[in-house]
């Protein structure tokens, strides 16, 4: 090689690397509209994506044969109904607290049902929707019964286990800070070993939502050994979210949400819905089973959707007792409004 | 880079004709080649920019640094400079990066120790021993590392409460909020001391070169060690004294929920320590043993001839050597004991990786996120690779 | 121990000549003799041996009784499916609950693929296995091997995903444990390579551009940890894309598996390009063989048989490496291991699960360990004569 040439090429090189250093500058991109129909894409691929957790007991969680059971699944799975009247044209995707709203943006998943917080931020600058609430939930402590702490503002000096990436994290440090608390951390992302961190000791406290706690304690080998202390210091709504975008599928998550709520109210099961269809003449129930008026159609399905979800999923109480009530957790605030709780369903009509 | 060896063609004149325009001319084609994967390789990364500039502005996502001055809400466990959840993003992951390079450094020096010993043990006499240095490094080599410091996490966990601790020396704790001793209390007296023993130290290096490059041109032996002894010792304790020799023990005691004082090593910490030190180690076992065995028997016998003694022969004759073909291979070890430790992340340690991890999921700034994590681990394997290769320059046989 | 040290490294005593043909005394050969010289040859000695055989013996019989005396293979499970695992609770730690593997083994091994069709991740296995045994195969080592893997990567693609010949479709989701483990490993290996051969042949380019471009590219990835590749591949991927397209997590976990591999294979490579003497360049030229011509026929053949030993040790480092999908929530088999102590019935047992994960990983990577170190043996004998 000479060294002229080598110059030539050396000067070329150069050129193209300025070049391509430049040019993003020039990819400059008027923004296009945003995403569009969340519910033709999910018609015309013929199933539900799903974004759920890698692993928690009770909401989504694969069983030793592969399948995924729990709370937010049987949600994936009624709306998989909803739309294809068919609870197994769902696909589960299984996502990290990190990764969950990347992978919602991207389109990788047509809805998250993970535990998610509703919160302001997540609603608008990170361009999601939450069509539903359906877990009310807020954060507690729980500590080993022989420490003898009766009230989290006993926790003084503690070590507290805490889930990091989670509003969880942040509510610890607010709640500590007006309290004048000083506690150690121990973060760590996988639950399953936070909680293995928490029986060993390595931690005084462990905080998560009051449901998360309960499914705790119920999984030690003593339950008694453990106490969940009475203050809740955060309000953790939790429901599924979609992109912003489709009004549409929105409708469809949060209806699909409402109807298991009224099914409920109105006594209506997966054993008795088919009675129902045929025997019950309360208004309301006639127009939730598509008796009377064109509700499903109002949303794009079919009338009969409702009866399919309720026949194949079973209403909120019992997705609730299928899948919540063997880890211990009690209704609670998710008690239906004519029991004192919070669930309450707009009417059908 | 100067790996191709210079082109015989070089040295001789170049031809005097210019360039064609053809297929056929050799430097013609190199341009054009050139040219083609340059553009596509440009043309794929604008693509790949001007898509995620697109996705940015329809998700809303601000890009940008502001977000380091925004207070970060987030617990950090382990920290060696002052921080709250009050400080900002900048200062968490500055905290980060000191807990990388806490374990990364001590790793380091920790699994070099560890691994000479094994490897040496390796080639011990005694069958039985080195049959077990073997069988650990099999073992701990064909396990993944993730897999390997869950395990010790585990163990670490199954230690007792702090309640029920070991406490095998006075002052000294071990339960499963991890290991407490007996320190002094650090003041400035002692950061002085510290200050002198670290110009101590330089002194008495310098000292010593100049001794030995003396020696080195009169034959004279000289007596260096009451002047390294002075300067290393005497000269830290002769400012401690001055400045009122202040005592104060630190001694550890369960108070509330937890030891409090003394020196404390977290659960975490160890986990992730003793799982590189022991992985690590059984790497480096190997390249000691390799870069012993490269030396010739007839370097011992001849050393041995010259009547040096053993321990003499294996400082002055064989380790030298050994050390030129152990080097290299030791650098790549060092760099990926540097990027392993960036598996904390699992075990609950907060390193760069999990602050930057968190700080990302809170913010929403991925790509800055990670920009960061990849920007630390690229100086540090830099910093490492430019430290051993000017070690290993200094070592290299000079040839002639 | 530098003592030790400078024993063995010391030239033997000269060993018994050929012509003496009577049998040398006892205190010379057999067992004694070896156990006097490799055991208890001094007081240093003697005192390593007796306080290692203590340790040992200790350490093994406490090993027996946790993982056979004192374990359970089995519990009962209730009518409504939940295991009762109070008699493993009762052991509190003297013994193993290896009723967790027994339980959850299929799941560990193939996660959440459909449980009726696990036969086809078993058979990928098989072949996975199959087609390492072939590949280490030296007679086995000619172009055609390119196509065997060509086929059985197919082959496997197919039988994973089905939706053909009457197998029903699977989607990716729904792949795990083991078969993911092999096929990010291999996959990662497969694609790797050509490409790691193109970067170690621009990095040795005369061609300035192509020559940085390869070098930029082979230290930025060497030089930052696999896990942050494969966060960038989890969160920030998605956003390199135009709208609309997007590629499943797992792919984008290989695509990261993948230039990852090729980094740190394309310096294995240089070795061998190097490795070879400039005769072998020369003569190529010599000849007018054109760039593509010398390269293909002369230069890689030899050069690749050179590295096969270290291309080994990059794919054991590899193999290893994909456990890290943990931290991005992809079901490889350490995943799928950890999510089945999920189950409350099944939480603390952890120990036992990373036991049965750490031997299969053992088992594959302590074989091609021992294959790796055998050929190394073999390839450098002519070099040792």
């Amino acid at each position: 090689m000479k060294p002229l040439r080598l110059a030539t090429l050396r000067a070329l090189g150069t050129a193209a690397l300025v070049t391509a250093a430049t040019f993003p500058a020039l990819a400059q991109q008027p923004a296009a509209a945003p995403t569009g129909a969340t519910l033709d894409a999910v018609k015309s691929r013929g199933t539900l994506v799903c974004g759920v957790n890698t692993g928690l007991a009770g909401f989504a969680q694969p069983d030793s044969q592969g399948v995924w059971k729990g709370f937010d699944v049987d949600y994936c799975r009624a709306i998989a109904v909803a739309i294809f009247n068919d609870p197994n044209k769902v696909r589960y995707v299984p996502t990290t607290a990190q990764n969950r709203f990347t992978a919602l943006q991207s389109g990788e998943v047509d809805l998250g049902a993970r535990n998610t917080t509703v919160t302001l931020s997540r609603d608008t600058s990170l361009g999601f929707d939450f069509p539903a609430i359906n877990f009310y939930d807020g954060q507690g402590f729980m500590v080993k019964a022989s420490l003898g702490v009766n009230s989290a503002k006993d926790l003084d000096g503690a070590t507290i286990c805490v889930q990091p990436g989670t509003t969880t994290e942040q509510n610890l440090t607010d709640w500590a800070r007006a309290n004048k608390i000083n506690f150690t951390p121990v973060v760590i992302e996988r639950l399953e070993e936070l909680v293995s961190a928490y029986a060993a000791g390595r931690c005084d406290a462990y905080t998560t939502d009051v449901s998360g706690l309960a499914a705790t304690r119920s999984a030690q080998p003593n339950p008694a050994e453990h106490k969940i202390l009475p203050e809740v210091i955060s309000k953790e709504p939790l429901g599924p979210f979609v992109r912003q975008g489709d009004p549409r599928f929105a409708d469809i998550v949060r209806w699909t949400h409402n109807a298991l709520l009224t099914a409920e109210e109105l006594g209506i099961t997966s054993a008795n819905v088919d009675k129902a269809v045929a025997e019950d003449t309360r208004p309301e129930a006639q127009r939730l089973l598509g008796k009377n008026g064109d509700l499903g159609k109002m949303l794009g399905l079919d009338n009969a959707w409702a009866v399919n979800v309720i026949k194949k999923i079973g209403n909120y109480g019992e997705i609730f007792t299928r899948n919540l009530e063997p880890i211990g957790i009690q209704r609670g605030p998710n008690a239906q409004w004519t029991q004192g709780g919070l669930q309450y369903s707009p009417p059908f009509r | 880079m100067s790996d191709s060896a210079v082109d015989p063609r070089l040295l001789r004149p170049p031809p005097k004709r210019g360039m064609r325009l053809s297929w056929a001319d050799e430097r013609f084609r190199a341009i054009i080649w050139q040219v083609l994967i340059v553009g596509v390789v440009v043309g794929i990364v604008w693509w790949l920019v001007r898509n995620t500039q697109h996705n940015l502005e329809v998700r809303r996502i601000a890009t940008g640094f502001g977000f380091l001055n925004r207070e970060a809400g987030l617990p950090i466990g382990e920290h060696l400079i002052e921080y709250t959840p009050a400080s900002t993003y900048a200062r968490a992951l500055l905290v980060g990066v000191l807990n990388t390079l806490k374990v990364a450094v001590i790793g380091i020096v920790l699994a070099t120790i560890l691994g000479t010993l094994i490897g040496i043990a390796r080639l011990s006499k005694n069958w039985l021993l080195s049959r077990i240095a073997g069988a650990y490094i099999e073992a701990v080599r064909d396990v993944p590392l993730l897999l390997q410091l869950l395990f010790w996490y585990t163990i670490m966990q199954m230690l007792p409460a702090p309640r029920q601790s070991l406490n095998p020396v006075t002052g000294v704790f071990l339960s499963n909020r991890g290991l407490r001793l007996p320190w002094i209390q650090w003041q400035d007296a002692h950061s002085f001391a510290l200050l002198g023993f670290v110009i101590g130290v330089i002194g008495a290096i310098l000292y010593v070169r100049s001794a030995r490059a003396k020696r080195m041109q009169d034959g004279q032996p000289r007596k260096v060690w009451p002047a390294v002894l002075g300067l290393v010792v005497v000269l830290p304790l002769v400012i401690w004294a001055g400045l009122g020799a202040p005592w104060q023990g630190d001694i550890p005691a369960l108070r509330g929920f937890n030891f409090q004082g003394g020196f404390s090593v977290s659960p975490e910490y160890f986990a992730l320590l003793a799982g590189l030190v022991t992985y690590t180690a059984a790497f480096i076992a190997e390249i000691v043993r390799a870069g012993i065995q490269a030396v010739p028997a007839g370097q011992w016998e001849a050393a041995e001839a010259l009547g040096l003694s053993r321990s003499r022969v294996m400082r002055l004759i064989v380790l030298p050597q050994a050390l030129r073909v152990i080097v290299p291979p030791m650098t790549s070890q060092y760099l990926n004991l540097a990027k392993n430790s960036s598996l904390a992340v699992a075990i609950g340690y907060q390193d760069i990786v999990s602050i930057a991890n968190t700080t990302l999921n809170q913010t929403g700034q991925a790509i800055e996120g990670i920009a960061i994590i990849m920007a630390v681990y690229l100086c540090i394997s830099l910093s490492i690779s430019l430290f051993m290769n000017w070690y290993n320059a200094r070592i290299a046989l000079v040839e002639r | 121990m530098a003592e030790t040290l400078a024993e063995s490294a010391a030239p033997r005593p000269a060993a018994v000549g050929p012509a003496e043909a009577r049998r040398p005394p006892m205190s010379v050969v057999g067992p004694v003799a070896w156990a006097r010289a490799s055991l208890f040859s001094s007081w240093w000695s003697t005192a390593i041996t007796l306080a290692l055989a203590y340790l040992l013996v200790r350490w093994a019989m406490g090993l027996v009784d946790w993982a056979f005396i004192n374990a359970i293979w089995s519990v009962p499970v209730n009518d409504q499916g939940i295991a009762q695992t109070q008699a493993c609770r009762a052991l509190e730690g003297r013994g193993a609950c290896w009723a967790v593997i027994t339980e959850k083994y299929r799941f560990i091994l193939f996660g959440t693929y459909p449980y009726d069709q696990h036969w086809r991740p078993l058979l990928c296995i098989l072949l996975f296995i199959g087609l390492y045994i072939v590949s280490a195969m030296r007679r086995f080592w000619r172009k055609e091997l390119a196509l065997v893997w060509v086929a059985t990567l197919v082959l496997i693609g197919v039988l994973m995903w089905g939706g053909i010949l009457g197998m029903p479709y699977v989607p990716q989701e729904r792949w795990g444990g083991l078969a993911i483990t092999l096929i990010l490993a291999t996959f990662g290996i497969a694609f790797a390579f050509p490409l790691a051969v193109l970067v170690a042949l621009g990095r040795r380019s005369r061609m300035p551009a192509i020559k940085t471009l390869c070098i930029v590219y082979v230290e930025l990835i060497r030089g930052v940890p696999l896990i942050s590749l494969l966060f960038m591949a989890s969160v920030m991927f998605p956003l390199f894309l135009p709208e609309g397209m997007n590629i499943d997590k797992l792919l984008r976990a290989q695509v990261a598996i993948i230039l990852f591999a090729a980094a740190y294979l394309a310096e294995v490579i240089r070795g061998g390009l190097q490795a070879l003497s400039r005769g072998q360049y020369e003569a190529a030229d010599a000849l007018g063989l054109s760039y593509w011509q010398k390269t293909g026929f002369i230069i890689l053949p030899q050069a690749l048989r050179l590295v096969i030993p270290p291309l080994v040790n990059t794919f054991i480092g590899l193999f290893k490496d994909t456990s890290l999908v943990l931290i991005i929530g992809i079901f490889d088999l350490l995943t799928a291991g950890k999510t089945a102590v999920v189950e409350p019935a099944w939480q603390g047992f952890g120990v036992e699960v990373y036991v049965f994960v750490g031997l299969i990983y053992f088992i594959f990577c302590f074989a091609m360990s021992r294959y790796s170190q055998g050929l190394e043996v073999e390839l450098n004998r002519h070099r040792v004569r």
